[in-house]
This record gives C-alpha cells, structure tokens and sequence, in this order.
C-alpha cells in the first residue's frame, strides 16, 4: 500500500495546489453561478433562496434575449468562416513556399497579440459610416478608388447583418492564428505521403483533397473548438465598437448590463448559466472525441 | 523518496505563494493625523474634469493633512462608473464617497442599507435652507437625506447655431416637435441632418424630452408614478412623434460631445442636451454663447425646468468617514460650488452663491432655475425620476424599440417593468 502512494502520491502533491485553486475560482464559482440562477437576488443584498425555473422562462420570452441570441448566432457563423477560410487560405500559400516565411507569419499572427478593445478602437473608425466629410476608414478606402456606391453602413445597418460587421474584426484578428494550427498540421505530413499519392499519379487538386485533407481534419477539429469559445464569450471587442447599442448586443453584453445596471443578479447568472452550457456543447465532444483518439492509440 | 521530497518542496512553495496576498496590508483607521479620502466619480470628460479638479484644490487648501484620491470612472453620464461601483458595494469596500444623481438612483442603495443617513450634517451646518425646497423634496427620502447636491443641471434644451441657422433660411428655433418636423423637411432638402444623436443614454435623453414636449407637465409626472398610463393612446402617439424625430435624425454611436460636435461643424442642425454642453462649447470648443452657439428650451417645454442633480454621499462603513465629512461640507459650501459650477457648466445648488461667476448661458439658466414661475419636473436618464431596477429595464425596452419601432409594444413593456420594479 505504502508503496503504492510512493508512486502516485508525489504527483498528486505536485498538482494539488492548481487542482486546489481550480475547485474553488472555477468549478465552485461555476455551482454558486448555478445556484444564484435560481434565486430571485436583486439589488446589492444577496439572496440564496432557489425559487425554481423562473429566470429560464423570463429569459426565452424576454425579447432583448432571443435578439441577442440570434445576433451570437449570426457572429458566430461569419466570424468562423470568416477565419477559418482566411486562416487555411495563408496556410496554404505560405506551405507552398515564399521567400521571408518567417516574416510573413509572424505579421500575419501579430493581430491576435493585440487585445481585443485596442482592435475594437481602431476597427470602430475603420467601420465608420459617416458620409461626405465625415467619411472614414473603409467606406473612405471606397471612395478613393471610385467604388463609393459600395458605402456600407456596416454595424449600423438596421438589420440582422449589423453584428456580421463586428464579426469582421474578430475573423481578421484570429485568422492569423488559424493560420498558423493549419500550417502546423500541413507540416505534420510527411512529404512522403504526397510523394507516393503523386507517383501514383494524382494530381496537386487530387493530393490536397485525398491526403492532406483528412489528415487536416484533427487540426480543423481544434480550431473549430477553439474559435467557437472564444466567439461565445466575445464582449471587450463589441463594446469598443458598438457600446450599448442594441443593434449588436449578445447574451454576454446582456449579462453584464442587466447585472450590474438593474442590480438583476439572478438573471445575469441564468445567462451565464446558458453561455456555459453553449460552451460545454462544443467542448465536451470535443473532448471525448481527443479522449477516443488517444486511446485509439 | 526523492520523488517525494521535492513534490513536498513544491507544495510548501504553493502553499507560501496562496498566504502571501494574505498578509498585504490593511487600511489603517482615520485617525486625528494625516489621512485620506477616496472619491469616486464619473467626472473626467472635458468641462467636468476642470471643475472638479478646481473643486479637489480648493479641498486641498482647507484639508491639508488629507490625502485626496480622485477615483473617477469615465463614460457618458455615469453609465460606466455605475457598473464599478456596484463590484465594489457588493465587495463591502465602499469608496469614502460616491456620486449619485439626486433622486431615485439612491433608492435601491438605501433600501440595501448602503447609504449613511446624513440628517445630521444638514442640521450641524444650517443647510436645510440654503437649497431650494423643490429640490429638497426631491432629496428627502422617508424623511431622511442622504446626499449633498453640488449643482444643478437642465436636460431639456435644444442647441444650434445661430448663423447656420439664418444661413439655411430658418427664423427661430422650433417651438413644438411638430414644428420641428415641418423644419427638418427644409434642413433634408438642404442636405443638413435636422438633429443628432448618439449612443443609446442620449436617444433616450431625447426621448424623455420628446415626451416632456408632448405630454405636458402633469402627465409627464404621471409616467413616473404610475397615474399616466404608459399603454395609453396619448403616450403612444408621442412615442410615434418620436419615431418620427429619430427617423430624420443622424444617428451615432458616440458619446454625447462627438455628437454635439456635428452642430458646431453645422452638419447638423439641432442637439438636444443636457447644459453640460455648455461647459464643453465654451471652455475646449472656445465657442460664443448667441453668437457661436445658442440654446433654447427643447420644443413644448418652454417655462419647465427638467433637472437633475450631481451629489455626493457617504457610504455604509467608509474607511474614512472623518475626511468623507469634509469633502461633503466641500461639495455644500458657496466657495466650493461656485468653483465647480461655472466649470461643469452647471448651475449652484445653493440659492446664496455668488450671481457674478455666472455668466452667459449660465446666468440665463441661474434666472430660470431661480425664477418661481418655473416648473420643475426631474429627468429620467438621469437617475431622477425611476429607480435603477426600472430604469434598466426602460433602456431594455427600448433596445427592442429602436430596432423594432413598435411604440405601442414599448409602452407596454415599461408598464410591466413598472408594476414589477416599483
């Protein structure tokens, strides 16, 4: 038995501090989140008495909610396609060989070190749809290069394509990091494989496609798991751009205004309660299926 | 057992690095000495930071042995100092004072018990008649005061420039809002936007106007005390009139000064906001009042002064409640109003402060505010008339309102918020 320990006991020593840590600031705090959702607390007293399912019901036919939702939606599709086929676009061009690689890369990854409001400030006046004097930015860009008819009201065009505007900065910021998973995963096979696939007489369409392709896949796997948590969770980039505006509020700008507004704590944590379990909805087969694959192994 | 050893070192190192923020040091308690004194604020836009920068000097001067920090959280009429300082109330570390908008924004922080009663530092300092009454009333809350007003602000007032003005072919300002649309007519076929307006705190503050100018006074009074009927066909319609404003209307998503500034660069013709603009056209625009830029009451509210008013509190359990008293007798004295006021662009709380610092739009507003035929009603965006809880709830509505422009669904939703927030 005792020795047993010596074996197993170090380790678990050595990370039960962090696991400490993380059973209280993230999975106690998730439960008590939880648990709050349940209550009716408002205002700055806290009340722990679970009343049931009424700030769920309150929310699916609250309307500001079911707008919100439908602008994450909306996000979520253009800035990961967005991203994603930008991302691959650059893999591909830099796996085919450029001169200055490394330079390349790291330009194209530098967007995603920069923090999210600092992007928000300077895409706000890039989006700006001011017209004549006014003009700024891309609708400016337009201007100069006589394609002004294309004048674009971007995040405030008063239809559900508002928040797609905003999603453009979040692709543009992220896609030098796709870029850069996928080019990894292009350089993960062997050259061997296409070689075979070409002496076999496929063509360069025919090796990306039956080659490189499903071996790309984990790759996309991640990057799909990675862009839609953050894109989720995405508040500091809308709020520089568009502070306040109903137009392009998501659950999460909701969350933090009704909370710390209207003192609705109760219902701030019902929506935090629903962006987890979104969140969990991509994650969790995410990671059973990295789980089955590594058993596999 | 050398694998355990230095799994033990490393637990022990963890362990340190958990107690260290333990033993970081705490505030010490106000003594007779040196001390300190942490107000929080939201004044630290152009024209506001000024003024209290003047008013933190002259604290300075008759405190010396006080520390001042200025802990002002920037953003448009306090929408984000809110938010920070509703994390730090829930933490139980109130600032030594905060600032509120006189009224029912103190409502729910009272009820919460987080606000000290201070009755008695009206009654040590003879201040109950320094102030108007009509303010007072609005100060008193179950008999009890809670705040020290520094000034006094109108929400109701449409800007322009007077030269533009006569340039595109217009007499006078608009009396009505339905006169105003019948001007904006002119002004689009000009190619001038006939009003501006910006991010959602001040469509809002255009709205409330709108329903002042159109409801009239006892009803507009009624909105707030549930005796007007939100639901009713009369606020529906003046909902629909303010449609029709925003439906000719350039609408950003800036702050109120960028959105002001489109009348100064006369892309706009009109602006309706509060008379903090007049501290920002006069000090950093360098504008001349009736020359440069004018103001008149905001169309049908000719006569009524919607106010609000900045003041200060003391806090549950202030660290320093001795120095916290000092800045409020600061923020009530006539020195230290006069200071601020001419600043901000607002006009003294007090009714003995000295007439001369005021000058320009300023002393046009100190006559009307003074004035007893005036009519004083109190403004909903600036925390007079609705509590958060409602008040949160109205700005809601009116995200689903602005973009699906359904007054009547409005109405309706404020109403319920009402009954639910009361």
């Amino acid at each position: 038995m005792s020795r047993r320990i010596r074996t197993w006991g170090p380790g678990l020593l050595l990370v039960s501090p962090s696991l400490a840590l993380l059973l209280v600031f993230v999975y106690g705090f998730i439960g008590w989140n939880g648990l709050v959702s349940f209550t009716q607390w408002k205002g700055l007293n806290p009340t722990y008495v679970v009343e049931g399912f009424d700030n769920y019901t309150y929310l699916f036919r609250d309307e500001t909610f079911r707008n919100d939702v439908r602008n994450l939606v909306v996000f979520t599709v253009v800035f990961m396609v967005g991203s994603l086929v930008l991302g691959f676009f650059m893999a591909l061009l830099l796996d085919k060989g450029v001169r200055g690689e490394t330079f390349l890369r790291s330009i194209y990854l530098f967007p995603m070190a920069i923090s999210f409001i600092a992007t928000g400030i300077v895409w706000r006046w890039l989006l700006n749809s001011d017209r004549d004097v006014g003009t700024t930015g891309i609708n400016k860009l337009f201007e100069l290069v006589g394609l002004g008819f294309l004048h674009s009201d971007w995040h405030k065009t008063p239809s559900a394509l508002a928040i797609a505007a905003i999603a453009l900065p979040a692709g543009w910021a992220l896609s030098g990091y796709v870029m850069s998973l996928f080019l990894a995963g292009l350089r993960g096979i062997p050259e061997e494989l296409r070689e075979a696939a070409r002496v076999d007489g496929a063509n360069e369409r025919r090796v990306y496609w039956y080659v490189v392709r499903p071996l790309l896949l984990p790759v996309l796997m991640s990057a799909v798991v990675i862009l839609a948590h953050i894109s989720l969770k995405t508040f500091d980039l809308i709020y520089a751009i568009a502070p306040l505006d109903p137009r392009t509020e998501t659950p999460a700008l909701y969350m933090w205004l009704t909370s710390f507004r209207g003192g609705f704590f109760a219902r701030g944590a019902a929506i935090a309660t629903m962006l987890f379990f979104a969140i969990a909805l991509v994650i969790v087969p995410y990671i059973w299926y990295t789980v089955r694959a590594e058993r596999r192994k | 057992m050398r694998y355990s050893r230095k799994g033990l070192l490393a637990l022990g190192l963890a362990a340190t690095l958990l107690v260290l923020p333990a033993c970081s040091k705490k505030n010490e308690p106000a003594g007779g000495g040196a001390t300190e004194v942490e107000v929080f604020s939201w004044w630290s836009g152009p024209g506001e930071g000024e003024g209290l920068a003047a008013l933190i000097e002259d604290f300075k001067k008759n405190n010396p042995n006080v520390t001042f920090t200025n802990a002002a959280v920037a953003g448009g009429s306090g929408t984000q100092a809110r938010q920070a300082l509703a994390t730090r109330l829930l933490q139980g570390q109130p600032p030594d004072s905060y600032q509120l908008h006189a009224g029912k924004e103190a409502a729910s922080d009272i009820k919460d018990g987080r606000l000290e009663d201070i009755t008695y530092l009206y009654d040590q300092n003879g201040w109950k008649d320094k102030f108007p009454k009509g303010l007072m009333d609005n100060l008193t809350i179950d008999g009890k005061i809670y705040a020290v007003p520094v000034n006094i602000h109108r929400s109701n007032l449409l800007w322009f420039s007077p030269k533009k003005l006569t340039e595109w072919g217009i007499a006078a300002p608009p009396k009505t809002w339905s006169e105003f649309l019948t001007q904006a007519a002119t002004l689009q076929a000009k190619g001038v936007k006939p009003i501006s307006v910006g991010q959602t705190w001040t469509q809002m503050h255009l709205l409330e106007n709108v329903l002042l100018g159109e409801l009239g006074v006892p009803k507009y009074n009624g909105l707030w005390d549930g005796t007007t009927d939100w639901k009713s066909a009369e606020v529906v319609a003046a909902l629909d009139t303010f449609k029709k404003v925003m439906a000719v209307a350039v609408v950003g998503t800036d702050d109120w000064q960028p959105t002001i500034d489109k009348v100064v660069a006369g892309t706009a013709a009109y602006n309706v906001m509060g008379d903090w603009a007049a501290g920002y056209l006069q000090g950093p625009k360098a504008l001349k009042y009736k020359t440069d830029y004018d103001v008149v009451a905001s169309p049908g509210t000719t006569g009524v002064y919607n106010f609000l008013s900045d003041s200060f509190t003391l806090p549950k359990n202030a660290p320093h409640k001795a120095a916290a008293e000092a800045w409020l007798k600061e923020c009530a004295s006539t020195t230290g109003q006069d200071l601020f006021n001419p600043k901000k662009g607002s006009v003294p709380a007090r009714l003995d402060a000295d007439k001369s610092k005021y000058t320009d739009y300023l002393a046009w507003a100190l006559q009307e505010w003074q004035n007893p035929s005036t009519i004083i009603v109190g403004s909903l965006v600036h925390g007079v008339v609705a509590n958060n809880a409602w008040k949160s709830e109205i700005e809601k509505a009116y995200g689903v309102f602005f973009t699906g422009k359904d007054s009547a669904k409005f109405g309706a939703a404020v109403s319920t918020a009402y009954g639910a927030n009361k």
